[in-house]
């Protein structure tokens, strides 16, 4: 069961209140969130195939990561990857055209939703094996370390992944060659289908502390929140601290994948989402900041005429060709 | 023919040791399992236990003797009918550099393999052939290192990651003085952990690093196999052509010697079938050392399986460092008119055994060294069978799924018209490979074995 006490900081601590950087984390959270609802709809109707994992209730913690990574840091993803992948700059037309699986998509469509990838994001790819996005980010790490890039790699990985082997061997090699890198746990509580707590006995600060390995577990579902912890803990690896740990505790509103009706969870986990859930929170704060009610719907407006024009482009883009079915397989000599 | 018991080694990076004692004497039935002798080295003392049926015919190293080399022929053994004047009219033969198996292993022995003539037909010629013009002696472990350490002066991306490359210079000792130049930042002590770092290496290589992994053995690859395969291979097609992966997953694959089931087998198939990935199978040393630049310098994942028991072997390299040899071309190793014999990686020798024994029985084999499983060169194996009309395939892996069955495959979809015979497979068979002795040797395929295949395509 995912926890809403977590040891956030309290609001005292935080920055500004000028309403603009806030407004900027709503609008990611929104635009992420229409997304998905948009990609809801397509699956059931039959326009987006295959396995869509859906993020919603947890956009913040994609968002406050994006607004404090630059362009040449590295993040890996997972299954449940379309927030990472928007918040990390991939262009939201060729996303929808991915995994719409059409010709002009970000992977030429050959990806779909479990493998968007964007180098020029520095998105090295959502993932659908549970965990194995980790080795790959902490080797982006290593990348940055000896080419002196300057840059840190996000983990993006979930709690369904504690029990993978790959997280502690991840974690050793981070801090034993004291890589910059960032493992962010998207904490939801379940596991696929089960709670994790039937799967995990280990709390994960306690796991990361193991490997000397700093941690931080917070409100998951506070944006400015994590936007202040992850921008700290960017800079101190950014300046050569090592790996840090930073588990956000939220909540999934959806299911394992779309079409999973979810008659294994007491609906009254969900019964007071309002107060939980990362995007009224946001609105309501920038209430309290004196942003009008019009402004948020004018932004309202706007994000979803964006959706409906990635959709239609999406809809109006050539399918691949099959000689596109068997381009790439290998790089070619001379490359 | 006596066989030939020959010095085995204690350990991959073993080169002498000390005969301490014969258990048996001269004139003494001997059955597979029978400890015949002791031998010793600074660290270990072992027993060397007959593999064959027959007679102590002859002992050639008395006990005592110390600076035995490894392969040195230490005793004569008779099978039925044969006497001791045979054993001491035999020349105790100087092994061939193509000889093998060239490194014995512990526990074991070997029937010493007649040394091959030189083919009637000349192999064709090569652009690799040039180099050849100047040489020099070198074993296989000797010419992979060379390779990786040249690679490295090149390039500065890339780097040997594994574990104990770097201090302990290899578990066989392939990384051998690679620390000492190139430093800690270069050749990389992993942990045990396999999938973490082959995740790692292809993270970093998404990165435009060059990594090249050493898996201590390919049957611990099977930790990583998810990062190798999902990951390596797949991501530049997923990812649209985006990102590819110029990695090197390097280390020995297939039996070593007695180290049982879970130590023993051969990955060549696995890997082969998947897209994406290359493949590649070396023999010689001259083409371990050009294949694994070329593989360094390949923007491609390159699956580079060795074998434990060729470390050892020694045979000539160009001098060159510009020499390479490029993935995809298999090399006629023996000219022939009557069969082709297709294999890689230690069977190559095998083969070559067998040819030359065939060609005592008036049987003149073609035997082509596949060295890539992956692109396959289709072409030079088309060409040879054409002139052939006969294929057999040798591989140490289980049968089924095989490179045989793929070159079975291509012979239906390319030489049905000029077969003369079905396709015959010679391959491990199809068990987890035993530990005792002689159920190892039964399992894996022989020089007997492709013998009696070539003569059965050969309808004789």
């Amino acid at each position: 069961m995912p926890s809403n006490n977590a040891t956030s900081r309290s609001r005292a601590a935080k920055g500004s209140n000028k309403p603009e950087a806030l407004l900027a984390l709503y609008r990611q959270m929104l635009l992420i969130r229409r997304t998905e609802e948009r990609l809801s709809q397509l699956f059931a109707d039959g326009e987006v195939p295959g396995f869509i994992h859906l993020s919603i209730g947890q956009e913040a913690i994609a968002t406050g990561l994006g607004a404090v990574l630059e362009r040449r840091d590295t993040i890996a993803s997972t299954h449940r990857g379309h927030g990472h992948a928007l918040a990390k700059g991939v262009e939201l037309n060729s996303f929808f055209q991915e995994v719409m699986g059409r010709e002009t998509g970000v992977c030429k469509g050959r990806g779909g939703s479990m493998h968007v990838a964007d180098m020029s994001a520095g998105m090295l790819g959502a993932n659908g094996i549970v965990g194995a996005g980790m080795p790959i980010a902490v080797g982006s790490a290593l990348a940055h370390q000896v080419r002196k890039t300057g840059g840190v790699a996000v983990v993006f990985f979930g709690d369904g992944a504690l029990a993978e082997g790959v997280l502690h061997e991840s974690l050793n090699l981070s801090a034993l060659w004291e890589l910059p890198a960032l493992f962010v746990c998207e904490n939801n509580g379940w596991s696929e289908f089960s709670p994790t707590s039937k799967q995990f006995v280990a709390p994960l600060a306690k796991l990361a502390d193991a490997f000397g390995i700093p941690a931080e577990t917070i409100d998951g579902n506070d944006v400015e929140i994590i936007a202040d912890t992850a921008g700290r803990l960017i800079s101190e690896i950014r300046k050569g601290g090592g790996p840090r740990v930073l588990e956000c505790i939220t909540q999934r509103v959806r299911g394992h994948y779309e079409g999973d009706a979810q008659k294994y969870r007491d609906p009254a986990e969900l019964k007071d989402r309002d107060k939980i859930d990362p995007l009224p929170r946001a609105a309501s704060r920038l209430s309290v900041l004196g942003v009008s009610d019009a402004l948020l719907a004018a932004l309202e407006t706007e994000v979803m005429a964006e959706i409906d024009a990635a959709t239609e482009a999406a809809r109006a883009a050539p399918l691949p060709g099959f000689a596109a079915a068997q381009a790439d397989v290998y790089t070619p000599a001379g490359a | 023919m006596p066989i030939e018991i020959l010095m085995p080694a204690l350990s991959p990076t073993m080169t002498e040791g000390k005969l301490a004692n014969w258990l048996k004497k001269e004139g003494d039935a001997v059955k597979a399992g029978d400890v015949l002798a002791e031998i010793e080295t600074d660290k270990a003392t072992m027993e060397v236990e007959a593999v064959d049926e027959g007679t102590l015919g002859k002992i050639l190293v008395e006990a005592g003797t110390e600076g035995v080399a490894v392969n040195t022929p230490i005793a004569m053994l008779l099978e039925e009918g044969e006497s001791a004047d045979d054993a001491k009219a035999a020349p105790a033969p100087k092994p061939e550099k193509q000889e093998e198996p060239k490194q014995e292993a512990p526990k074991a022995e070997a029937k010493a393999p007649a040394a091959p003539a030189q083919p009637k037909a000349a192999v064709p010629a090569t652009d690799e052939d040039r180099y050849f013009a100047s040489t020099k002696t070198q074993t296989v472990r000797e010419a992979l290192r060379d390779a990786m350490a040249e690679e490295m002066r090149l390039d500065k991306k890339v780097f040997l990651m594994g574990e104990e490359v770097a201090q302990y210079q290899g578990a066989y000792k392939v990384s051998q003085g690679l620390l000492d130049e190139f430093g800690p930042k270069r050749v990389i002590d992993t942990p045990i952990t396999e999938q973490g770092f082959a995740g790692l290496a292809t993270g970093a290589a998404f990165k435009k690093l060059r990594p090249v992994v050493e898996f201590m053995t390919f049957n611990f690859a099977m930790q990583a196999i998810d990062q190798i395969i999902n990951s390596a291979a797949k991501t530049l097609y997923m990812s649209g052509g985006q990102m590819g992966c110029p990695i090197v997953f390097r280390g020995p694959n297939g039996a070593a010697s007695r180290v049982a089931a879970q130590h023993s087998q051969c990955y060549a198939s696995w890997y082969a079938h998947c897209p994406g990935l290359k493949v590649v199978s070396p023999w010689s040393a001259a083409d371990a050392k050009g294949l694994l630049k070329s593989a360094i310098r390949d923007d491609n994942p390159v699956i580079f399986l060795e074998n434990e028991l060729l470390y050892g072997q020694s045979f000539e390299v160009p001098e060159s460092e510009e020499f390479t040899v490029p993935i995809g071309k298999a090399k006629v190793v023996r000219a022939g008119a009557d069969v082709t014999i297709v294999a890689f990686s230690i069977m190559v020798g095998r083969a070559l055994q067998a040819a030359e024994a065939l060609a005592e029985q008036g049987i003149d084999a073609e035997v082509i060294d596949l060295r890539t499983i992956r692109p396959l060169d289709t072409a030079t194996i088309i060409e040879s069978v054409k002139k052939t009309n006969r294929l057999v395939t040798c591989e140490e892996g289980w049968p089924f799924a095989g490179i045989g069955s793929e070159l079975a495959a291509l012979m239906m979809e390319e030489c049905f018209d000029y077969l003369d015979a079905p396709v015959k497979r010679v391959a491990g068979i199809d068990v987890p490979l035993p530990y005792a002795a002689n159920l190892e040797k039964m399992a894996l395929p022989q020089s007997d074995h492709i013998v009696e295949a070539a003569k059965a395509v050969c309808y004789r």
